[in-house]
């Protein structure tokens, strides 16, 4: 008899549901791997919670369709001091709760940022304060020139101060101590959408803010967000109509659901470019008591001439992805497409240019790579491994997962290493310039564990770091990539593709930095 | 009969203490939080202070004498992640893991006590044959490879049945039930049969193979002499002999059922203790891995002190105290 109701449940479950899907339609459900970290803005520091957050919080500055920066909470601004920028502030803007947006809630927010507790004080390195002029305007304080302002502010959203005030939540919820506040799980902004709820690991909903003060460019009424981990599992949960979206679609599930009646996937190239760094002490980890033959140009241009891009690309990559000569991608400003050619793929010349180095028999040299960070990262590695010893290198491939991977390549036990970069938050050559160029000092060289010291590389980050001048700023940045291709600091391999899969009847723009922006989604 | 209790709790405590330090000691390979909560270019100088802060500065020692300080007290820290203490995250997730379990035990107990007699009272029938070669199936087949084809069949095949989650739940106190919606038991189905799969075999085979046992033995055969009612023999004499181990062992699956139920939540998105722990591990987030390790050691020792304690009450023999 219980069996009998429950199976009677079920039945009258299925009929409500699809009734129910139908009176929702305007409704966007979509997925992916992870949940966000918290609804705090200032507590994290992890980009996929920070897009999340755009959609309820809006920044003084953001990216339009083609990620360009423009006027979003602030209409415009000026430079007034090389340690001072003005901003005049949008009017009538209101937040969720209906209080006015002014200046004082920038103030309120950047001095929030800027407590020493806050996790995200970082994204805002180079500001000491903001301070009120009028009730429209606002001076950030820098610590000196600084030509990336606005990159920064594009991640940097607004919150209300009367609502912080009033909830106890003018200080930032710290990590550290565990620390949460009324922030950390109820949202108030002036963006395009509200905060329904927010079940961490299950659900997240939004609404549509009927007075947001942009003309709207979709046609949403509702968001649902569920995140679903296993890859297999976000793609059945499309295929079988529970979904309207997934972001990212699993590249090896492209061809089945781009074949599916009613669904499609949309591919762009990323801003993420994969390359492999070297070791430049003066001996290699996998030769102990010898001398680096890293440290030759020669030999590197070798390494270089021996890996088959194209092959990667066709085979590895399924064609999805693009080959790179320099490190950033084409929408970053520095870039340069004269810069952009890889070293042709010559395993002859590899072999003579080794020979001239004195390395006729080759050398052995150790390769690591991550398993679970980038697109099919472990098989890429191992081709390379191949194609190097095809010119008589010897190869110690070592691959693990990002978790134990990391670590060993920050603290410099790596030879030859796999390394991804987007040139996030700021979209600019100059985060590469000055977390991998730059030698370790200072704020510099976070990301170049392995002492590579070029003085040039050093001087063009000073320089382009308090350059305000944007045309000299970009030659200096470019030059800087060009030494890096000359010197072959990097093996350059490829531009990794960005694949979203949904229901034929959504619309939606795929962004290079991955952002899932449903401001320009429409639902038919 | 207090002596037996006292002598299994310090051996408990004993195994927690030894769970906690061979947790901890792995923790170093684990890999490092600072780099996965740091932003990717974010300055040796940065890092190095959020280490400080965490308290990941100091030698593994220290730090483990500082949790088990923690847990002393009842407190289990913080999570690194979600920033919330571990201790409500757990409570949280408790209701969805149980839930799933006691439906998967009831379905496992349901199906595999009948099928399991069902085959020892006819070995030779065709219908006996055929449920043990699908009872290899079962307990051969890996969780997540029965779990996806489940899904693809009745969520994307059939649209029956939701592919993830849990759905509607309804909150009773701090506990959450899925079992009140519709939607809730709709989401409840797939997982749970694909949890249970494992132990429908697994209680089948010992029922089938105890039943033998017990059909063979010389009061059956003297009971059927007497021409007493098969049914009789059957069920109140046969089976209630054979259920003796049948007992112990679900009380152990319940344990198992619960502490692997992390492919199972993985595979459906069900928000339960496994899947916290599985997120946990790709985010390196050392307090919630520790009062994880912490519970399911606790779960363990639990069960097998309650089996031991029953014993000792059932069998005087093993009240080593009384001799």
């Amino acid at each position: 008899m219980t069996i009998f109701r429950t199976l009677l449940a079920i039945g009258v479950a299925a009929g409500v549901s699809a009734a129910a899907s139908s009176a929702q339609a305007q409704t966007l459900r979509w997925s992916s791997q992870g949940d966000i970290a918290t609804m705090d803005p200032y507590a994290h520091t992890e980009s996929f919670t920070s897009n999340m957050h755009h959609h309820i919080y809006d920044p003084l500055v953001r990216r339009d369709r083609n990620m360009q920066i423009e006027p979003a909470l602030a209409t415009s601004w000026q430079v007034v001091a090389p340690d001072r920028w003005r901003f005049s502030l949008r009017r009538d803007v209101k937040f969720h709760d209906g209080s006015p947006f002014t200046a004082d809630d920038v103030v309120a927010s950047i001095t929030r940022l800027l407590d020493p507790t806050a996790r995200a004080r970082g994204n805002l390195a180079n500001v000491t304060a903001a301070e009120k002029v009028d009730d429209f305007t606002v001076d950030f304080v820098l610590r000196g020139p600084y030509p990336l302002l606005l990159n920064d502010l594009s991640g940097i959203f607004i919150m209300s101060r009367s609502w912080m005030a009033r909830n106890d939540a003018l200080k930032p919820g710290n990590i550290t101590t565990g620390t949460t506040t009324f922030a950390s799980t109820n949202a108030n902004g002036t963006g395009p959408f509200k905060l329904e709820s927010y079940q961490p690991d299950a659900r997240t909903v939004m609404v549509v803010n009927d007075a947001w003060w942009d003309k709207p460019q979709h046609n949403l009424k509702r968001i649902e967000f569920r995140p679903i981990r296993s890859d297999a599992t976000r793609v059945a949960a499309l295929l079988s109509g529970e979904l309207d979206m997934i972001a990212p679609a699993p590249l090896q599930d492209l061809a089945r659901i781009g074949q599916a009646a009613g669904f499609k996937v949309i591919e762009e190239p990323s801003l993420r470019l994969i390359f492999l760094g070297m070791n430049w002490r003066p001996e290699l980890f996998a030769e102990p008591g010898k001398k680096n033959p890293l440290l030759d140009l020669r030999v590197r241009q070798a390494l270089w001439h021996a890996v088959d891009l194209d092959t990667i690309q066709r085979r590895i990559m399924r064609g999805k992805s693009r080959t790179v000569g320099a490190l950033v991608a084409p929408p970053v400003p520095g870039y340069s497409a004269d810069i952009d050619k890889p070293l042709a793929f010559d395993p002859d010349r590899a072999k003579a240019l080794l020979t001239a180095a004195g390395y006729p028999n080759g050398f052995k040299v150790g390769l690591a790579c991550p398993n679970d960070r980038y697109i099919a990262d472990e098989q890429t590695c191992v081709a390379i491994a191949a194609m190097w010893t095809r010119i008589g290198v010897q190869v110690d491939l070592k691959i693990e997962s990002r978790t134990t991977y990391f670590p060993k390549v920050d603290r410099g036990e790596t030879d030859m290493y796999m390394l991804g970069w987007a040139t996030l938050p700021p979209m600019d050559t100059y985060s590469v310039l000055s977390a991998i160029f730059a030698s370790r000092r200072g704020s510099f060289g976070g990301n170049n564990p392995n002492g590579m010291v070029v003085p040039r590389l050093d001087a063009l980050a000073d320089a382009a770091g308090t350059e305000l001048d944007e045309t000299k700023r970009r030659a200096m940045l470019t030059e800087s990539l060009k030494i890096a291709r000359d010197e072959a600091l990097f093996i350059p391999i490829h531009q990794q593709p960005v694949a979203w899969a949904m229901r034929n009847a959504l619309d939606v723009p795929v962004f290079a930095d991955e952002y899932v922006r449903l401001w320009f989604a429409n639902l038919k | 009969m207090t002596g037996v209790l006292l002598n299994r709790l310090a051996q408990a405590l004993l195994v927690m203490a030894a769970v906690t330090a061979i947790a901890f000691a792995m923790f170093r390979y684990v890999g490092d939080p600072v780099l996965i909560m740091s932003r990717e270019d974010a300055t040796p100088a940065e890092r190095e202070e959020l280490r400080a802060a965490l308290g990941l500065d100091a030698p593994i020692v220290v730090q483990y004498a500082k949790f088990v300080g923690r847990v002393a007290v009842g407190d289990l820290g913080i999570s690194y992640r979600n920033q919330r203490p571990v201790a409500k995250l757990l409570a949280e997730r408790l209701p969805a893991t149980l839930e799933l379990v006691a439906v998967a035990m009831a379905i496992a107990l349901g199906l595999g006590i009948p099928l399991g007699v069902l085959s020892a009272l006819h070995p030779k029938a065709w219908y006996a044959q055929a449920i043990q070669a699908v009872s290899l199936l079962g307990i051969s087949m890996p969780t997540f490879v029965t779990g996806i084809g489940l899904i693809m069949l009745f969520a994307v095949g059939l649209r029956w049945l939701p592919s993830f989650g849990r759905g509607e739940t309804v909150a009773l106190g701090w506990w959450t039930t899925g079992l009140l919606t519709p939607s809730g038991l709709r989401s409840l189905i797939l997982p749970a049969v694909t949890l249970a799969l494992f132990s429908i075999t697994l209680i089948m085979r010992l029922v089938r193979a105890e039943m033998r046992d017990v059909l063979a033995s010389d009061y059956i055969r003297f009971a059927r002499a007497r021409g007493l009612p098969r049914p009789y023999i059957h069920f109140t004499l046969a089976l209630r002999n054979a259920l003796m181990p049948v007992i112990t062992v679900t009380g152990l699956q319940v344990g198992s059922l619960i502490a692997f139920a992390i492919v199972t939540e993985t595979v459906f998105q069900w928000p339960g203790m496994g899947l916290l722990f599985i997120q946990a591990v790709s985010f390196v987030d050392i307090p919630v891995m520790s009062a994880y390790l912490l519970f399911v050691g606790f779960l363990f020792v639990a069960i097998n002190m309650t089996v031991d304690v029953l014993y000792a009450i059932v069998d005087p023999r093993l009240r080593s105290g009384a001799r």
